[in-house]
């Protein structure tokens, strides 16, 4: 299975992450704190919901760059859906969120596996278009607090066991997409494909099914974090979460996803976002002007994928093997 | 069933684009380009009565020059089969760059030797993660493209440089002769240099052959990953001048500069009929495609289109120059099975 070769490279980065927290106490001692830790967690839920679904695409041999864009309309089309109608309930809207997603998603597959374009084309022309269409829905205006419900915003926000529901939505997908990828047929499949899209053809994967599946997975989890996103911040504009779609895909670069697809884990990708989190949110703390925080992310992005490419090429074929031995 | 996955497999790779039905069809996409283009233009005059103006369409040529000096470069790059994303980030640091310098005194000639220079050595520091440590360009550029232009940030944070010498507006501003910009005729001597480079010397012979076949290009004696490394200065250098025309035409430099502009420049690239996987196009295609993206966005802003919905057309061009060939070629297929 995939997980004997994973945990070397999920460990280092785990420790990466204790080390980096370890320098940022001494400077600041409170930031280890429980409490702040869970902070730290709810701040990062809505990068590591979209690094699993950006991890799924990237195992597949493609990138979504409209994650971002699908987020920011979905999140446009439920707070006016509010606005239109406050008595709608929260589950509704969650449904129509995540459903409105996936069909999003489902375009990107669509075009990646009925007419074979390149997935980094598509997925640049969607992601201008959805937000284009962001702006001819809103007529460019803004959806503000006082103008959604209270129940519309205070979802993601509501403690429960001691952790708000947005921590706890992270957490539930990180489990369901756990066992998806070493436990379902649509899993393995999905590592086939980008391990070795021939071999998978002749295990009788439909490779491009298999994309587009991947596609609307990412697409509903991007939706999903779409209504979280904009009841969190409780405003949805043209811009939100502007350029997001990069800090995902540094999610994954950074957990070992590799872009040449077939080598990752759920772990790897949740652990990327946290890394990626806790630096975002030790900056102000250490006293490091936030205008830091594109260049470091840029970096870690370098870092990260010449430390793996030198450590995945070997480690790439025997994860080929146990995956066909295990198909 | 099994048929049809076995299809969408082989065409993932780049198949033999050497056969002259390839070239028949170049030849036919740069000629629909060229109507596309025309049709546009007689559109356009007769849905404004300020189109057929000299004066407006040498200011519509903004929309465009800059990005077609890069584009010229990513073309070539992308036949290679690698792509930088960090051109519109290289713009944001040369830019910031020459802010910088220019606070310290630097007059005009300092101000293009630093342009420049900044270009080259983003292309350089790409080309090193790409070509000696054989990492896709892809995750490099889009790496390079949060760390350029997060150092443009790290300077600048949310201030903005001004006070750039008068001569320095020469670039973006000035003019050759009557309507023609100094910044239209950078256009057509880079777009010549890069056509003969590419269409009439070994080296663009070498760029086609690397993105058909790198191993067999390996094996004939090209060396792949010098070619490589030089198209990533090639392209560097050319955002290097980008940014001295952009900064010049702006007169000040903040961060966010160019953002978003890798996406443009790709955009035109890909609908000039270069195939995205590498190994085919030209550099006349690449021409008419700036062309055309610049009278669309300059008619649409005639009709007072917001700019986010002009995206909407670019997105919409880029995914169907793409898809309708494709779909034509479906159904082509269909019929000729039946």
């Amino acid at each position: 299975m995939v997980s004997r070769n994973i945990p070397v490279r999920e460990t280092i980065l785990g420790g990466a992450i204790l080390v980096l927290m370890g320098l940022i106490s001494t400077r600041f001692a409170g930031f280890v704190a429980p409490a702040n830790l869970a902070n730290v967690f709810n701040d990062t839920a809505p990068l590591i919901i979209l690094a699993l679904g950006q991890m799924v695409v990237i195992l597949t041999r493609c990138i979504d760059l409209s994650m971002a864009a699908n987020l920011a309309l979905t999140g446009m089309v439920v707070a006016m859906l509010n606005v239109a109608m406050p008595g709608l309930p929260i589950p509704f809207i969650i449904a129509i969120a995540i459903l409105l997603g996936a069909f999003m998603g489902a375009i990107n597959g669509l075009l990646v596996w009925k007419l074979a374009i390149p997935p980094i084309v598509v997925t640049l022309g969607t992601m201008t278009i959805f937000r284009g269409i962001i702006f001819l829905i809103s007529d460019g205006k803004w959806v503000n607090a006082h103008e959604m419900s209270a129940a519309f915003t205070g979802f993601p926000r509501a403690a429960f066991l001691g952790l708000p529901v947005l921590s706890w939505i992270a957490i539930l997908t990180v489990i369901v997409f756990g066992l998806m990828m070493s436990r379902s047929a649509l899993g393995r499949s999905i590592f086939a494909v980008g391990g070795n899209p021939h071999a998978a053809v002749y295990t009788g994967i439909n490779v491009g099914k298999t994309q587009f599946l991947a596609f609307t997975l990412s697409g509903a989890l991007a939706g999903l974090t779409g209504y979280l996103w904009v009841a969190r911040y409780a405003v949805a504009y043209v811009d939100i979460a502007g350029g997001f779609e990069l800090e995902v895909v540094a999610a994954c670069v950074i957990g070992g996803i590799s872009i040449a697809g077939g080598i990752g884990s759920v772990g790897g990708a949740v652990l990327g976002a946290i890394f990626l989190g806790v630096v975002k949110n030790a900056l102000p703390v250490v006293n490091i002007s936030p205008f830091w925080q594109l260049a470091i992310s840029g970096s870690a992005i370098l870092i990260a994928v010449a430390f793996n490419a030198r450590a995945g090429q070997t480690k790439g074929r025997i994860i080929l093997k146990s995956a066909e031995g295990s198909v | 069933m099994t048929d049809m996955t076995d299809m969408t497999v082989n065409t993932r790779h780049v198949p033999n684009r050497l056969n002259s039905h390839a070239y028949r069809t170049l030849r036919s996409w740069e000629a629909l380009l060229l109507v596309v283009a025309v049709a546009i233009f007689v559109l356009n005059s007769f849905a404004s009565p300020y189109f057929l103006n000299a004066w407006n369409l040498s200011d519509a040529t903004y929309n465009f020059t800059e990005k077609g000096m890069i584009a010229f470069a990513m073309a070539l790059l992308i036949i290679s089969g690698e792509i930088d994303l960090s051109v519109a980030s290289i713009i944001a640091l040369a830019s910031t760059a020459m802010g910088l310098a220019v606070q310290y005194g630097a007059g005009t000639p300092e101000l293009v030797m630093i342009g420049l220079s900044v270009g080259l050595l983003c292309g350089a520091f790409n080309a090193i993660f790409v070509t000696v440590l054989g990492l896709p360009s892809i995750v490099v550029t889009i790496g390079t493209m949060s760390l350029f232009r997060g150092i443009s940030y790290i300077i600048l944070g949310d201030g903005a440089y001004r006070g750039y010498p008068d001569s320095f507006a020469w670039f973006g501003q000035g003019y050759i002769y009557w309507v023609f910009t100094v910044e239209i005729a950078i256009f057509a001597v880079i777009a010549v240099i890069y056509g003969v480079l590419l269409h009439k010397t070994n080296f663009g012979r070498a760029v086609y052959a690397i993105g058909n076949n790198p191993t067999g290009a390996l094996f004939s004696g090209i060396r792949v990953q010098r070619v490589k490394f030089i198209l990533f200065l090639l392209t560097g250098l050319m955002s290097g001048v980008a940014a001295i025309c952009l900064t010049s035409r702006l007169g000040s430099t903040r961060p966010s500069i160019a953002t978003g502009m890798e996406l443009e420049v790709v955009t035109m690239v890909v609908l000039g009929g270069i195939n995205i996987l590498g190994g085919s196009g030209s550099i006349p295609g690449v021409v008419i495609a700036a062309f055309v993206m610049g009278l669309v966005t300059f008619g649409l802003g005639l009709l007072n289109v917001p700019g986010i919905v002009m995206s909407i057309f670019i997105g919409l061009l880029l995914i169907g120059v793409i898809a309708l060939p494709r779909i034509w070629a479906m159904i082509a297929a269909r019929r000729s099975q039946t």
